[in-house]
């Protein structure tokens, strides 16, 4: 038994448990609570307790008695969502961010994915000093990344002067694309170490069945790589979908840089400057709002590509 | 197996074990040598062109920190001047007090206690999920999964209000105690603990009179410790870089971390120039704790990175 590799270990002890199973309480409860339940009370307290409230707020609104009166909560069911939809500046803001997204996930993603199978391939040298290189990035805070680029995006500051005094990288036509170039630079390479590793997964076996058949290098990546990767491009997929929408940081450290970004630029830009008025009520609505839009969108992209896959 | 999640956790180990066969040599084709070198030069070029994308940002920022702020604005952005880079973090750490090794201390106790503790948690939770059979074990899993797409700013603002109903925020535990919860952390944990712990051990520990949380401290979380320190990694960059949870609870500078900490200098800047050099030297010294992290630990994530995506 010892010379079996774990995994078919693992394989032929799954039928076990069922001699374990008796009526009543299971085995080892006591065991069971003490490792479930401090995760369980955190994420109840601190992940299921402010998406219930939330919610909750969002269905309240502020009345006063009279202009100067006291103000006092009332239930209200859904008007805080029918500001939500009139709300110019957030969907101004939602659109933004899905331009940027459907832009730059797309080339962040392709980038990731031919560096992952150049790493791969029997072509580059140095694997170890690229992968580190690219990596690198990923541990720059995307507070700090900003503020970099802020600097090398400046007239005055950038090494690339003769560049950025002739083209406004931080006017508004083009700043959105140069926050794009941050989030790209600092995620590129943790994506392709993603994408790599599932690479590196790929049993040699498959390699040699293709290699018999004739197929090139290129062949090879285009029709056995890719394909086998496919669900680590998923996840990369759905993480950068998620976290586009949720753009904030950069975004914010840019408004000083640049008056271009507005306190309205982000959806969740716009949270924050609502709930600082303070509107907690319609700030609330706004969060529920770019939750379900998120959990939809990376729900619908998965259920998407997967039924593509089943053909 | 009672839902459609259980058969994934279950297909990662097979995948996952065959990595170290795959890892190594992997004969080039034997090719024209003419084609292979072109295509070899053509695929190093290109790596090494993207090599200056993500590196030159990082030197400039270590150039930069290297010279007084009338060199920043008149000498090549590429190349040092008067190397006064220790002068430089000197004046910037005795600044205000010496706030930023303040905040410095801070990110490292967010970021070191709340990942380590998250860490433990999740790891505990998810080998529970993986290792024992009770009752409502897949629909906690299930809701655990849905909290991995719930995006953590949307919770920010809730956490707020929830925080300042038990006057809790500007404070430590505001910024620390949501960082705690780390629902990947159980999806990795549950994978991790399926595929690695076998279950004659846990077996052959009962018989030797070991209870289930001494085996699971003494033995099995060895077992586990490629996923955990991939956890942690994660947990503890997510916390590092945070930002909207800092800007949305605290108020006292000596709580800032340091990513919040450089952000509000650098919003001064126009008022106070002098923090120009500040902002510079502090963003490099506050990459350092990361890349050190990154370097000791590079052994875990590089396995453990792939893990996730390989659903």
């Amino acid at each position: 038994m010892t010379t079996t590799p774990l995994a078919l270990r693992g394989r032929t002890a799954r039928p076990e448990p069922t001699r374990r199973r008796r009526a009543g309480a299971p085995r080892h409860l006591r065991a069971i609570l003490a490792f479930v339940l401090p995760f369980t009370i955190l994420f109840a307290l601190f992940y299921a307790l402010p998406v219930g409230y939330a919610i909750w707020e969002s269905l309240l609104v502020v009345k006063r008695d009279g202009t100067f009166g006291q103000a006092h909560e009332v239930f209200g069911w859904f008007s805080q969502y029918a500001l939500v939809f009139q709300n110019g500046p957030f969907w101004l803001s939602v659109g933004r961010v899905l331009l940027f997204g459907v832009v730059q996930v797309p080339v962040m993603l392709a980038l990731a994915l031919v560096f992952a199978l150049l790493l791969d391939s029997p072509l580059v040298r140095g694997k170890r000093f690229f992968r580190l290189a690219y990596f690198a990035p990923y541990a720059v805070p995307g507070v700090v990344a900003a503020i970099m680029w802020g600097f090398l995006f400046s007239p005055n500051l950038s090494p690339f002067t003769d560049l950025t005094r002739n083209v406004n990288f931080l006017g508004s036509d083009l700043v959105l694309w140069s926050i794009a170039n941050v989030v790209t630079w600092v995620y590129v390479g943790y994506n392709m170490l993603i994408i790599y590793s599932a690479l590196l997964a790929i049993p040699q076996e498959v390699y040699e069945a293709a290699r018999l058949d004739g197929a090139g290098q290129f062949r090879i990546a285009w029709s056995v790589k890719i394909p086998l990767v496919r669900p680590a491009l998923l996840l990369t997929a759905v993480f950068s979908i998620i976290g586009t929408l949720q753009l904030l940081a950069e975004p914010q450290v840019f408004a000083s840089f640049s008056s271009a970004v507005t306190s309205t630029y982000t959806p969740n830009l716009t949270v924050y400057a609502t709930s600082s008025l303070p509107n907690y009520n319609l700030a609330a609505a706004f969060s529920v709002v770019l939750a379900l839009a998120t959990f939809v969108l990376s729900f619908t992209f998965l259920r998407v590509t997967q039924r593509k896959e089943a053909q | 197996m009672t839902t459609a999640v259980a058969p994934e956790a279950d297909a990662t180990p097979v995948r996952a074990t065959r990595r170290p066969d795959a890892a190594p040599s992997r004969p080039g084709r034997a090719r024209g040598p003419r084609e292979r070198l072109l295509s070899r030069t053509a695929a190093m070029i290109v790596m090494c062109v993207f090599t200056l994308y993500t590196l030159i940002p990082l030197w400039w920022l270590f150039v930069a920190s290297s010279k007084s702020r009338e060199q920043l604005l008149t000498t090549n952005g590429l190349w040092f001047a008067d190397f006064d880079l220790f002068g430089n973090i000197g004046r910037m750490l005795s600044y205000g007090d010496g706030i930023f090794g303040k905040w410095m201390l801070n990110s490292i106790l967010y970021a070191g206690v709340g990942g380590l503790l998250a860490t433990i948690l999740s790891g505990m939770c998810g080998y529970a999920l993986a290792k024992y059979r009770f009752p409502g074990r897949e629909t906690l899993f299930n809701i655990v999964l849905g909290g991995v797409l719930v995006p953590a700013t949307a919770l920010a603002l809730p956490l707020f209000l929830i925080f300042s109903k038990v006057n809790l925020t500007d404070t430590y535990w505001s910024v620390l105690l949501p960082s705690i919860v780390s629902p990947f952390g159980v999806y990795l944990g549950r994978i991790f603990a399926a595929a690695s712990v076998p279950d004659e051990l846990l077996e052959a520990a009962r018989l030797d009179g070991s209870g289930e949380l001494r085996t699971f401290f003494t033995v099995s979380i060895r077992l586990m410790m490629p996923a955990l320190v991939t956890v942690f990694l994660f947990q503890f960059v997510a916390i590092w870089n945070n930002f909207f949870l800092p800007l949305i609870m605290l108020r006292t500078q000596s709580l800032f971390p340091v990513t919040f900490g450089l952000y509000s200098w650098n919003t001064q800047i126009n008022q106070l120039p002098e923090l120009r050099s500040f902002v510079l030297s502090g963003a490099l010294l506050s990459v350092v704790p990361l890349i050190v992290t990154f370097l000791l630990l590079q052994r875990f994530w590089r396995n453990g990175l792939g893990s996730g995506s390989l659903k």
